[in-house]
């Protein structure tokens, strides 16, 4: 009898289940692209740094921003994540403008990692636990492990975050960025001041990444780098985008003087 | 120098015998300094977090009106304490001249604005480092300026160290509030003014070294703790 009412709520229960889960996808919001940047200008003290960029991404995979340093690159990508104030309509992310909610959509990296003066492992939890009031929940420490795990850092999360290597440290920032679950993926030359194995276990995490579908735009200074990692490449120069194009075409073809003097290595200015 | 040899011997009688007055009077200074600090950490470490993360208008006027409260003479803040509390004053009906609830409320007003300006500055320098990230997280301003006061917890030891420095070595404004009454407001600084002005050098002097020494293990106490957070390397 108890088997047959319980039969009985589960079928009148689970079309009801069916659709709240249905509903709740179709709720999930629309993907931040096409990213699509016009008329991008920034100014400091009169002083153009980016000169009137535009731009459309609708490439999933890894976009990388090249270019030697001082062509706007780390602007660029803070200008996208809206770090640094941009005209109106000059950024919109899927036909919209900058806003927290599309802003708390994505995480950005920076060279230098900026990571707090708490263990390895509270580094973590900061970005899981929307509140420091709330009590640590064990699945939230789950999901902490499962980032720290997947990060090489689980031995090392009872450490202050700061005493790690430079490598691990970067290593940390990427987890970190990772656990908040970005669509967007944004990183200022996270290799810039790194070995070349830290650059292969970061690379890979990256790749991991974009495999799940998280748009990265990798800003580097890096050929080498760019040619590993390139679906697409935004070459900048004097802060003008001098060249866009997919990755293949850039390295075998670059149209722009610029662009071919720096993959050839020659002295830009 | 007979006064120190006799100062120094009776203030080591006085702390071996466990001189009752002694311990009533240390143990005044101590919970009425130690509340003023609790009062002026609980306003002063968010009004100096707030001052520096926070735009609103005015931050300025604040920052530096809190700067310049650093240096608010004891004295001026005991009588503008006295007026408010004096039977004669707004708050006369609570009867709070001549209690320790009195000495407490002018060294929390004494330290406080210490307290907020000394925690703005380590806070606004820790912001600058951490600026871009947390804007990066997309975080309320109140979980930025609990944020910026959790990891500077360290450093802040030494602003609460300062304030309460500051607290247990004043005369002025627990004098003209408290009145230096025996058993009820006698604290250590009181009652130093005292005897020196009965003339009694040498007791003035023992409680002089007591104070010394206390200030000197709560500093270092203070010292070893953010020592060893260093090693720890909360850097």
């Amino acid at each position: 009898m108890q088997l047959l009412i319980f039969c009985a709520t589960v079928r009148i229960v689970q079309p009801i289940l069916d659709i709240m889960i249905k509903f709740k996808s179709s709720m999930q919001p629309l993907s931040l692209l096409p990213l699509v940047v016009q008329n991008l200008s920034y100014k400091v003290n009169e002083k153009l740094l980016l000169d009137n960029i535009n731009a459309t991404v609708n490439s999933t995979g890894v976009s990388v921003v090249l270019g030697a340093n001082g062509a706007g690159k780390s602007l660029f990508v803070r200008l996208l994540h809206g770090l640094l104030p941009s005209e109106q309509q000059t950024i919109k992310w899927n036909d919209q403008v900058l806003d927290l909610v599309i802003r708390k959509r994505q995480a950005l990296v920076f060279q230098k990692p900026i990571l707090l003066k708490r263990s390895v492992s509270a580094n973590i939890e900061f970005v899981l636990s929307k509140s420091i009031l709330k009590p640590r929940t064990s699945d939230l420490i789950q999901q902490r492990d499962a980032v720290l795990h997947e990060a090489g850092l689980f031995d090392q999360r009872n450490q202050p975050a700061r005493l790690l290597s430079g490598g691990e440290q970067q290593r940390l920032a990427l987890a970190r960025a990772l656990a908040t679950k970005p669509e967007v993926l944004l990183l200022d030359e996270p290799t810039a001041s790194l070995d070349a194995a830290t650059t292969f276990q970061i690379e890979t995490r990256l790749e991991l990444a974009r495999d799940k579908g998280v748009k990265i735009f990798l800003v580097t200074h890096d050929i080498a780098q760019a040619r590993r990692l390139a679906d697409d490449v935004m070459f900048m120069h004097g802060g003008r985008l001098i060249e866009h194009s997919v990755s293949n075409e850039f390295f075998n073809h670059p149209s722009s003087e610029p662009a071919k003097a720096y993959l050839e290595g020659r002295l830009l200015f | 120098m007979q006064d120190f040899s006799t100062a120094f011997s009776l203030a080591f009688s006085l702390i071996f015998n466990a001189d009752a007055d002694l311990i009533e009077i240390i143990g005044l200074s101590l919970s009425v300094s130690f509340s003023a600090v609790f009062f002026s950490v609980a306003v002063g470490f968010p009004l100096g977090a707030v001052t520096a993360v926070v735009r609103f208008p005015g931050r300025q006027v604040l920052a530096v009106t809190l700067n310049a409260l650093m240096g608010l003479p004891p004295v001026v803040v005991g009588l503008l304490v006295y007026l408010v509390i004096s039977r004669a004053g707004p708050l006369g009906w609570m009867n709070l001249l001549y209690s320790p609830t009195a000495m407490i409320i002018a060294q929390s007003i004494l330290i406080t604005p210490i307290i907020a300006a000394l925690t703005r500055q380590i806070i606004e320098d820790l912001h600058k480092e951490y600026d871009e990230q947390l804007r990066s997280f997309c975080l309320p301003e109140s979980r930025i300026v609990m944020t910026l006061i959790w990891d500077a917890r360290y450093s802040l030891i030494t602003v609460v160290l300062a304030g309460f420095g500051r607290a247990i070595a004043e005369v002025g404004a627990v004098i003209v509030v408290g009145g230096n009454i025996d058993h009820l407001t006698r604290v250590m600084t009181t009652a130093i003014a005292l005897e020196t002005s009965k003339g009694d050098l040498s007791l003035a002097l023992a409680l002089g070294i007591i104070l010394l020494i206390l200030a000197l293990s709560i500093n270092a106490a203070a010292y070893i703790l953010r020592n060893s957070a260093h090693r720890s390397a909360h850097t």
